[in-house]
């Protein structure tokens, strides 16, 4: 159920027929999404309805598990991501993943930021510094952390451990971010704090999250999907979604009539 | 080592003096007794190697820990060669179980289908079941063989390892490669399979977010898990340390027993455990104080390889703040 592409948007992402199946349950029929570029999308839905196993095919992270697949296609600058033969690694320099619960690895903050751009960067030491620096600064954590750069990333708070993941994803220049659920698990500070990066974040890359929080959708994205029992039942501008929905189903679940 | 009294008054039958219940006390004075218990064993046990062993050091005062004599008719006796062979054949025996169960736990987890990490796991589990002395007629019987004819010429001869004084000897398949190797072998099945564990603990979603960083599976491993489950590896590799270092049967049987002090690997030599259950049944009077001497430094080795580990363990974690 996708709309036309409006006139003033480039596709970013255009996802055709895309099929998901765990073992041998199939968990999304045929979704169709074109995803904008330098927009906010967010993708809402009931729990189980199938938004966070639709946002983990375009990194293709599912597939760390053996008995996932995906069929179909999914083109990122035209390019079929689904193909077997791209490059996961640098698919997931190009689409970077924010997860629902901060995951700083077990090292400095410095170190959680350069361990990323080292992977795919050859880069001196005092290139890394200033990209760890500008990172930082691009998730509006530089002036809290910039003291506690050789601390654990462990030791920050929530919505500080969130904001260093962000940074981690950033530093190695993606197109995409990917948000699952990303102040799920993060106070209310932290979270508005979060949003407010997000609509930062969008002059550069093209982002796509998921969440549960309507208002957090309302409050944060350009478009909308909504999303149940793994079909996409309405997809279109955030403010016309939630304003004037046409499908049914929507209308009950933005008022809060299920979900 | 008397334990102290497990019930402390017979006081009133609910709400004692603070308030708390009776049988919240009678758990209390149990789990001080129980943990009592082990910190007086092992005083006690520190105590009586002592005391048994103080002839020997009187005799022989630090010297004891230096010469490699084992004279029962000059009744002169020394420990260096014993804690040579111990250290050399540990340290083969972590040198290459460490990263074979690291690998092998890796493996398991990451790599192999389900089906095929259940029947080696299972497989492993076996190996770590079984007796100490089977991996010695086992060693004696076929490795030592094998290593004679196979390992140690192709080591000295085809690689030509044979310039390093370590592998140039008589190729007897005895010695402290063998013993090491057995060893290594030994403590393989416990450090894979507690490794095993770590690695199922690393929370999903810290993987994905590395292999989403695009990040190898390698890396994964080397970086994010193993830096997250470091408590745990490091637990694994001081139990297969403990284990290397205090095993007596297997070594026993091959690494063949003999006082001296070798930089030749292929050259037979002892452990102190090994010394300790060759001599002890014929030993007495200063032979057999300085046996009791042997034991006294293993305890402290096992001892010292514990704080060490512990220290070493705090500093990793106040460095990355992090894991299990």
């Amino acid at each position: 159920m996708t709309t036309d592409s409006p006139i003033d948007e480039q596709v970013k992402i255009s996802v055709r027929h895309l099929n998901f199946y765990y073992g041998n349950h199939q968990a999304l029929f045929d979704n169709n999404i074109e995803i904008y570029r330098n927009r906010v999308t967010a993708v809402i839905g009931p729990s189980g309805c199938g938004k966070s196993t639709h946002l983990r095919i375009y990194n293709r992270i599912y597939q760390l598990y053996r008995d996932q697949r995906a069929e179909g296609e999914i083109r990122i600058d035209g390019q079929n991501i689904l193909d077997p033969s791209m490059d996961l690694l640098e698919l997931r320099r190009k689409v970077g993943m924010i997860f629902q619960k901060p995951t700083p690895f077990p090292m400095s903050v410095f170190d959680n930021i350069a361990y990323g751009l080292k992977l795919h960067y050859k880069l001196r030491r005092s290139e890394i510094a200033d990209r760890v620096e500008e990172s930082l600064r691009g998730a509006a954590l530089w002036d809290e952390v910039k003291d506690k750069l050789r601390k654990p990333g462990t030791a920050l708070s929530g919505g500080q451990q969130q904001r260093l993941c962000i940074a981690r994803a950033i530093a190695i220049r993606p197109e995409v971010l990917l948000m699952d659920e990303p102040t799920s698990a993060i106070d209310p500070i932290g979270t508005s704090k979060v949003e407010d990066l997000i609509g930062e974040l969008k002059k550069e890359f093209t982002i796509v999250i998921v969440t549960h929080n309507m208002q957090q959708a309302a409050r944060v994205s350009d478009y909308t999907g909504f999303f149940y029992k793994g079909v996409i039942v309405e997809y279109g501008k955030t403010s016309e979604l939630f304003t004037k929905p046409k499908q049914k189903k929507t209308e009950d679940y933005i008022t809060g009539r299920f979900g | 080592m008397n334990k102290p009294a497990v019930f402390p008054q017979s006081g009133p039958a609910k709400g004692g003096p603070g308030g708390t219940p009776l049988s919240d006390k009678i758990f209390r004075w149990l789990a001080i007794g129980a943990a009592a218990l082990a910190g007086l064993l092992t005083i006690a046990f520190f105590l009586q190697l002592a005391w048994h062993s103080y002839p020997a050091f009187r005799e022989f005062g630090p010297g004891f820990l230096c010469s490699t004599q084992w004279d029962t008719a000059e009744q002169k006796f020394g420990a260096a060669f014993a804690i040579y062979g111990t250290l050399v054949t540990t340290a083969i025996a972590l040198l290459i179980a460490v990263p074979a169960a690291f690998l092998t736990a890796l493996f398991l987890v990451e790599i192999a289908p389900p089906l095929l990490s259940r029947v080696f796991g299972c497989a492993l589990d076996l190996l770590a079941a079984i007796p100490s002395v089977i991996y010695g007629m086992w060693g004696l019987f076929v490795f030592v063989p094998f290593m004679q004819t196979h390992v140690q010429p192709f080591l000295s001869d085809t690689l030509g390892l044979s310039v390093i004084p370590l592998f140039d000897g008589p190729m007897t398949g005895f010695g402290f490669l063998t013993a090491g190797l057995v060893l290594a072998l030994m403590s393989l099945p416990f450090m894979s399979a507690i490794m095993r564990d770590v690695f199922r603990m690393v929370p999903a979603v810290v993987k994905e977010s590395a292999y989403g960083t695009g990040a190898t599976t390698w890396e994964v491993a080397r970086d994010v898990t193993m830096r997250y489950g470091m408590q745990g590896l490091l637990g694994a590799v001081f139990l297969g340390l403990g284990r290397a270092v205090g095993e007596t049967m297997a070594v026993l049987f091959i690494i063949g027993n003999s006082e001296v002090i070798s930089l030749s690997l292929y050259d037979s030599g002892a452990t102190i455990a090994s010394v300790l259950a060759n001599k002890f049944a014929e030993a007495e009077g200063l032979a057999k104080s300085s046996l009791f001497a042997l034991g006294l430094i293993l305890l402290c080795i096992t001892f010292a390889i514990q704080i060490f580990g512990q220290l070493w363990l705090r500093k990793i974690r106040k460095n990355s703040g992090g894991g299990l």
